[in-house]
């Protein structure tokens, strides 16, 4: 009876945040609410059995998607009422094509015929004496190591490319060029000049390569 | 009442169907969009690890760690993508992005 309670509590919280993001004014406020609706899926997970998946929901989306999002949204200087114009206008075609997606999947879900539902054990899918993350591991490190790999191929070809696409080089910044400074040489960068005696010598400033930056 | 699959279905629809209908009515901003898609891809989750409790087979969780790792993925590409364009152009509305005339 407790399950279903949580069950109700986690599932009514996580669609009601998940309206609230889509709805809110502010992108800050849909940012923390998209962080309600992860701890609230998270709760699900957990019970579900799945607590290996749910804690990662937390770290993963609350601790490192969800503040790239709120990064972003703070950063960029943006008009946002501007962005929230023509609102009512798509809300109809939205609410067409939603209610329809909506109707069609809950119809489904909720027809007994189902070849799914007639093969629903009520065994745990994690094997006896084990815990989740534990059989998890067994058999995503052997029969899966290298679908394994290949997201971890991923994340890096990610984390590259969200470092190379957001890289800027800033004109007039001063650098340290090491291989500008291993190649000098006494002959380009020392000028021995011939002083006029009782007159002044004033260097031709732009000879030199720092000064003409 | 016991909590059956086609509990955790019909939140995982409802999610899903917000996604949807957040990318229709938030068409302009390109940042709720993107959250929307996050959405979208935790009612994916939802499923996978509804079906893997009730069918006793774990491989349902061990794919919704890899949706995990590439919704993460996708995200991170995609706000890096909004920073530069934002850079770029001053602004994030979708009807701006129009110079490859797709």
């Amino acid at each position: 009876m407790a399950a279903a309670g949580f069950f109700y509590l986690f599932a009514v919280l996580a669609v009601a945040s998940g309206a609230m993001v889509i709805l809110a004014k502010n992108p800050v406020h849909a940012v923390l609410f998209l962080i309600l609706a992860f701890f609230n899926a998270a709760g699900l997970f957990v019970l579900l059995g799945a607590e290996f998946i749910a804690m990662l929901l937390v770290i993963v989306y609350v601790g490192a998607v969800s503040v790239l999002f709120l990064f972003v949204v703070m950063m960029l200087d943006v008009d946002f009422a501007a962005l929230k114009a023509g609102f009512i206008k798509n809300a109809k075609v939205g609410a067409i094509v939603g209610g329809i997606v909506l109707v069609e999947l809950v119809a489904l879900f909720s027809y007994r015929g189902l070849s799914i539902a007639s093969t629903i054990s009520v065994a745990s899918p994690t094997p006896a004496g084990l815990t989740n993350t534990q059989a998890l591991g067994e058999i995503l490190y052997t029969k899966y190591v290298y679908f394994f790999q290949c997201s971890g191929l991923i994340l890096l070809v990610a984390m590259i490319g969200a470092i190379v696409l957001t890289l800027k080089h800033r004109a007039g910044v001063k650098r340290q060029s090491i291989p500008e400074q291993v190649a000098r040489s006494p002959k380009a960068t020392l000028e021995v000049v011939k002083v006029p005696s009782g007159g002044s010598m004033i260097p031709a400033a732009a000879k030199r390569p720092e000064a003409a930056e | 009442m016991t909590i059956g699959l086609g509990h955790y279905l019909t939140v995982a629809a409802c999610l899903f169907t917000l996604g949807i209908f957040g990318i229709f009515i938030n068409r302009k901003n390109v940042i709720v969009i993107l959250m929307s898609i996050e959405l979208i891809l935790l009612a994916v989750n939802i499923n996978l690890v509804a079906f893997s409790h009730f069918n006793a087979d774990l491989v349902g969780q061990v794919f919704a760690l890899f949706v995990l790792t590439v919704a993460a993925a996708e995200s991170a590409i995609g706000l890096a993508i909004i920073v530069v364009y934002f850079r770029n152009r001053g602004s994030i509305a979708v009807e701006d992005i129009n110079m490859m005339k797709g």
